[in-house]
């Protein structure tokens, strides 16, 4: 079984008129949490959609678990048990908490088919899923959403989550309460993909980080080293961990 | 949605429009009359409105070529009826339903047959482009209507109610045409079925979050596509029925009747929120009341009213009365 799950080889893509992606190489190993770091307009939501097929790759190769998934229609990457969370988390705010639940588990006709262990242990990491159950998702805060995105990516069982940066706006003790779950989450075995702005989230939770910047990943190694390196923190992401 | 947070202002603006124009009209027998036929005529244009509602929600297609499914919906309405004389020329209202029927699944079975079609080669091609979306399916429309005119001939053709859906009801003074409560009886199972799918189904909670976020729900695995092609379906032969329906409703129908309609459509989604099948509903039952009174108290004004109720609606609620989230 080859170790890395996931790889992009020199994946370019093209928005319109632009140019975001220049040629992105990254490996996210199996069972692992990578981090993908850098500043604001880098690249890395494209990187995420462009690996969920949400924008198409105009050159280079990605390939999941050893398929090649670039020409892949975004239903059937998800169908191959990887889930996305994306920046605005995708809530359905007019449909209830579990109704949102329920349109992730993907065979459940009804929320009575959910499978009540995997259930009870989202409640256990989420208790506001379980709290607004029967409440409109739109109404609740938005660490509460953050709670029920990231829920309902793991609804089912997967074997990749892609998640673009859920500590954002969410106050310091959520923000833990999110941490703990994410190591739960990778303790299960689960290989997660993971953006964020956050430092200390990242510092916590990463085993491996790629960095990018200016549309290419200009570093990729394990996340201790980087957190150990001032230098080089400074000069990739223009700031000290 | 908890039923504690249901918007039922909307709702009530029906019951308010109605007892508004209560003292313009005077007689409370003729306010009967005129509020059920406007009940009447609101419940067909809703079974028409309401698949194109979910097209536009789902898939942000502008599909003006909807008319041509009511006009083919009540062109084969006379064919299938004509056929079935004797079921029609009787006096049971029974009777007259084992001809009224079949010709309504017929009806929406070519409708949904010639929807299929159009969405492949008409629809398909230019999603993501309102401009072109507009031009290619008012063409679409076009054609239909000629083709239309090659099939049935160009002239008016008669479609009267069967003898048995004839004549009126008195409530006391008020009577009512039994035709007018049997199209309010038909508008409600078609809006009861569509609640009951959208709301307790798992393909129902599907268009309903494809309305909001159509991206979302591919990244969950769903071919939206496969969704977006069976609700255009369902949707072409929903106006096919409510072809049959107008038809009998003016007791003729001509080719261009579908572009008669389409306008009241679009100002029923409009005012009921692009996308909202309740929307629709309370968008329709307001402008066949509005229809009806206007026509009844200031004629003139008819073709306006309509105009003038979607921008008062506008003015309070810019998205439509039940706004979807995007």
């Amino acid at each position: 079984m080859n170790e890395n799950l996931l790889t992009l080889q020199g994946v370019h893509t093209h928005i319109g008129a632009y140019h975001i992606l220049h040629g992105v190489d990254l490996a996210v190993p199996r069972g692992q949490l990578t981090m993908l770091l850098g500043r604001n307009g880098v690249g890395k939501t494209t990187t995420l959609r462009t690996i969920m097929g949400l924008w198409r790759a105009s050159q280079g190769r990605i390939m999941f678990n050893g398929q090649d998934i670039t020409a892949s229609a975004t239903p059937q990457i998800a169908s191959m048990n990887v889930a996305y969370v994306p920046e605005n988390m995708g809530i359905f705010s007019d449909l209830t908490v579990k109704e949102n639940m329920l349109l992730a588990a993907r065979w459940a006709r009804h929320a009575g088919q959910i499978d009540e262990k995997r259930l009870q242990w989202i409640f256990s990491l989420f208790p506001a899923v379980e709290k607004f159950w029967n409440h409109p998702a739109g109404k609740l805060s938005g660490g509460q959403k953050q709670m029920l995105a990231v829920s309902r990516a793991i609804v089912e069982p997967r074997e990749l989550l892609i998640i673009d940066e859920p500590s954002k706006g969410l106050a310091p003790a959520i923000i833990n309460n999110m941490i703990d779950a994410f190591a739960q989450l990778k303790a299960s075995g689960v290989t997660i993909l993971l953006v964020e702005q956050n430092i200390n989230f990242a510092k916590r939770l990463g085993d491996t980080v790629a960095v990018m910047d200016n549309g290419v990943v200009v570093h990729a190694g394990s996340m201790k080293a980087l957190a150990e390196d001032e230098a080089l923190q400074q000069s990739l992401l223009g700031l000290a961990i | 949605m908890n039923k504690s947070d249901f918007d039922w202002k909307p709702v009530a603006l029906v019951p308010v429009l109605a007892l508004l124009v209560f003292p313009f009209i005077g007689s409370p027998s003729t306010w009967i009359t005129l509020t059920v036929a406007g009940l009447a005529m609101g419940m067909i244009i809703f079974i028409i409105a309401s698949g194109l509602t979910l097209v536009f929600g789902l898939m942000d297609v502008l599909n003006f070529g909807h008319g041509v499914f009511i006009a083919l919906g009540a062109f084969v309405a006379t064919s299938v009826l004509g056929a079935m004389g004797d079921y029609t020329g009787s006096s049971s209202l029974w009777v007259n339903m084992l001809a009224v029927l079949p010709a309504m699944v017929v009806a929406m079975l070519v409708a949904g047959a010639v929807g299929l079609a159009f969405e492949r080669f008409i629809v398909r091609p230019v999603y993501g482009n309102h401009l072109k979306q507009i031009l290619i399916t008012m063409g679409g429309m076009i054609i239909g209507e000629e083709l239309i005119k090659v099939i049935w001939g160009p002239l008016q053709i008669p479609l009267p109610l069967p003898e048995g859906m004839r004549g009126t009801i008195f409530f006391g003074d008020a009577g009512i045409e039994k035709y007018r409560l049997i199209a309010v009886v038909v508008g409600l199972l078609v809006f009861g079925v569509l609640l009951w799918v959208l709301t307790r189904t798992k393909i129902g909670l599907l268009i309903r979050a494809g309305v909001q976020d159509r991206e979302m729900v591919e990244s969950l695995g769903y071919r939206i596509k496969m969704l977006f092609i069976g609700v255009f379906v369902v949707g072409s032969a929903l106006a096919g029925l409510g072809g049959v329906m107008w038809g009998l409703y003016q007791q003729n129908v001509v080719p261009q009747m579908g572009a008669q309609v389409n306008v009241l459509i679009f100002i029923v989604l409009i005012i009921g929120g692009l996308g909202s099948t309740t929307g629709a509903l309370i968008g329709a039952l307001l402008v066949g009341l509005m229809a009806n009174y206007t026509g009844f108290l200031v004629p003139k004004a008819a073709l306006f009213s309509n105009i003038a109720l979607m921008m008062a609606i506008l003015l309070w609620r810019p998205q439509g009365v039940y706004a979807l989230s995007k």
